[in-house]
């Protein structure tokens, strides 16, 4: 446990100095978001039924790109076969890579989503606490992934494709699910003013929780499966 | 952390700090390393010395648990490098010609980092010794990437320095280096020696050879001779052309 914290501080640090990972999310999150609110302009209507789908783009898109870096620091100078000779369990480098993972897409993220509420006037009210959840959900399970994938591509040459082409296709059923949630979230946030016009009937889904069930038990299972397959693909 | 003193061997371990046996490594259908056996003794110095692709690195690799052979054992202070390699880190040190070392962290900050990987109990006062027996003392706060290679390559020795280990891993540890960091380097290996066991890779037989007890000759994954290592280095010289002369006829 000890290991995990002194990954974590060491790549919190890392990034601080340089601040290279969170800026380049940030900006490329947002410009996402930008590029789809002046290349649709949508409507109330249209965020509706896509918005969950938009936002969760941007969120992956950036995370994505700050993954790729994660694994850049410890190919450098030979900095992995380092950690690799310390007397740490590597599980607990991959546990301290995800932890530092989560926290840089999380930050981007809470530059992202205001950006999406505020572009696309989405009248949140009470539907962020639940927004919030999902999202923090969604991201711990696509870093999981991510950041064992970052691993296994971390030696090969055309990693900065290789992560992207592995992780969307196998984030597939936990991505599904994030949009699921999100989406329920947003169309309650528009149930209130849609209800004053008479057209709430066919557009009002209650969050259920059956999504998001599954996207704890996702993280849990995955959580557990890459921390155990990681020190296979670092050792050997 | 294990209770045993770091510069003890392991309990039951014998004369020997390194057993190789029977090691062979393939990358893919390659062999890269044909049957090696190989044994160091406590306290022993041994060069391996070869051309580039002898196998030199992945023999060190394999010893250092880098890597995983595909046939034969490896004990390292008397354990299993298979099955107890979590036992055996804290008592190897390795040295590359890669420093291994964060750009942007200082280097008080890099060896904080390792040293507490190490669970080293008093890891300020074992870092502020490393610094400064490698003489970085003055330069504790400085960005690691603002160092020249000679700096980086004594900060790394500074990072075996730290947890004490009975026995170092070198690997090509002169390369890049200029004068006074080869001597500087070959200054700290002389104080090692006789303390602790090293095993060091070379491929140049004047860096290789002064300080060392033994120097065996891999080519083409195999040992094909051993050496004295406390001969002349014109004999050395001369003995080692003539094993090259006759892998190449070969």
């Amino acid at each position: 446990m000890k290991s995990t914290w002194m990954i974590l501080w060491k790549d919190l640090r890392l990034e601080w100095r340089t601040k290279e990972a969170l800026s380049a999310m940030m900006v490329f999150g947002f410009l996402v978001i930008v590029l789809f609110n002046f290349s649709f302009n949508p409507g109330a209507e249209e965020i509706r039924s896509s918005g969950a789908g938009l936002l969760w783009i941007a969120f992956t898109f950036a995370g994505t790109l700050g993954m790729n870096r994660s694994f850049a620091a410890e190919r450098e100078n030979g900095c992995l076969q380092s950690l690799l000779m310390a007397p740490i369990d590597r599980s607990s480098l991959f546990l301290g890579k995800w932890a530092a993972n989560f926290l840089f897409m999380t930050a981007a993220e809470c530059f992202v989503l205001p950006a999406f509420l505020f572009m696309f006037n989405v009248p949140i009210r009470d539907q962020l606490g639940t927004l919030i959840g999902v999202s923090l959900l969604g991201t711990l399970g696509f870093t999981c992934l991510g950041t064992l994938l970052a691993g296994v591509s971390m030696n090969t040459r055309m990693r900065e494709v290789l992560l992207p082409v592995l992780l969307f296709p196998i984030s597939i059923p936990l991505l599904l699910w994030a949009v699921e949630t999100t989406s329920a979230a947003i169309q309650n946030a528009y149930l209130d003013p849609l209800m004053m016009h008479g057209q709430a009937a066919d557009v009002a889904r209650a969050t259920d929780g059956g999504a998001l069930k599954f996207l704890v038990a996702f993280d849990m299972i995955f959580g557990a499966v890459c921390t155990i397959v990681f020190p296979f693909v670092v050792e050997d | 952390m294990s209770d045993v003193p770091l510069s003890e061997p392991a309990p039951g371990a014998a004369a020997l700090a390194i057993a190789v046996s029977g090691v062979r490594r393939y990358f893919g259908a390659y062999e890269v390393l044909a049957g090696i056996d190989l044994e160091v003794r406590n306290g022993e110095f041994v060069t391996l010395l070869g051309r580039n692709g002898a196998g030199k690195t992945t023999l060190l690799n394999i010893i250092g648990g880098l890597l995983k052979p595909n046939e034969g054992e490896v004990f390292v202070a008397g354990l299993d490098a298979k099955s107890q390699g979590a036992k055996i880190r804290p008592r190897l040190g390795w040295l590359s010609h890669q420093p291994g070392f964060y750009g942007d962290l200082t280097a008080h900050e890099n060896l904080a980092f390792f040293a507490r990987l190490y669970d080293l109990k008093d890891w300020r006062a074992a870092v502020e010794r490393g610094l400064e027996q490698v003489g970085l003392a003055d330069r504790r706060s400085d960005r690691v990437r603002t160092f020249s290679r000679g700096m980086l390559q004594r900060l790394a020795i500074a990072r075996i320095l730290v947890h004490e280990p009975s026995i170092l891993l070198l690997d090509e540890p002169h390369t890049g280096l200029d004068l006074p960091a080869i001597e500087l380097l070959n200054t700290l290996l002389e104080q090692f020696r006789g303390d602790r066991t090293i095993l060091m890779t070379t491929h140049d037989l004047g860096l290789g050879s002064s300080l060392a007890d033994r120097v065996i000759v891999l080519a083409e994954g195999r040992i094909v001779q051993e050496l004295d290592g406390g001969q002349e280095l014109s004999a050395l010289r001369e003995q080692y052309l003539a094993i090259l002369s006759q892998e190449v006829a070969r």
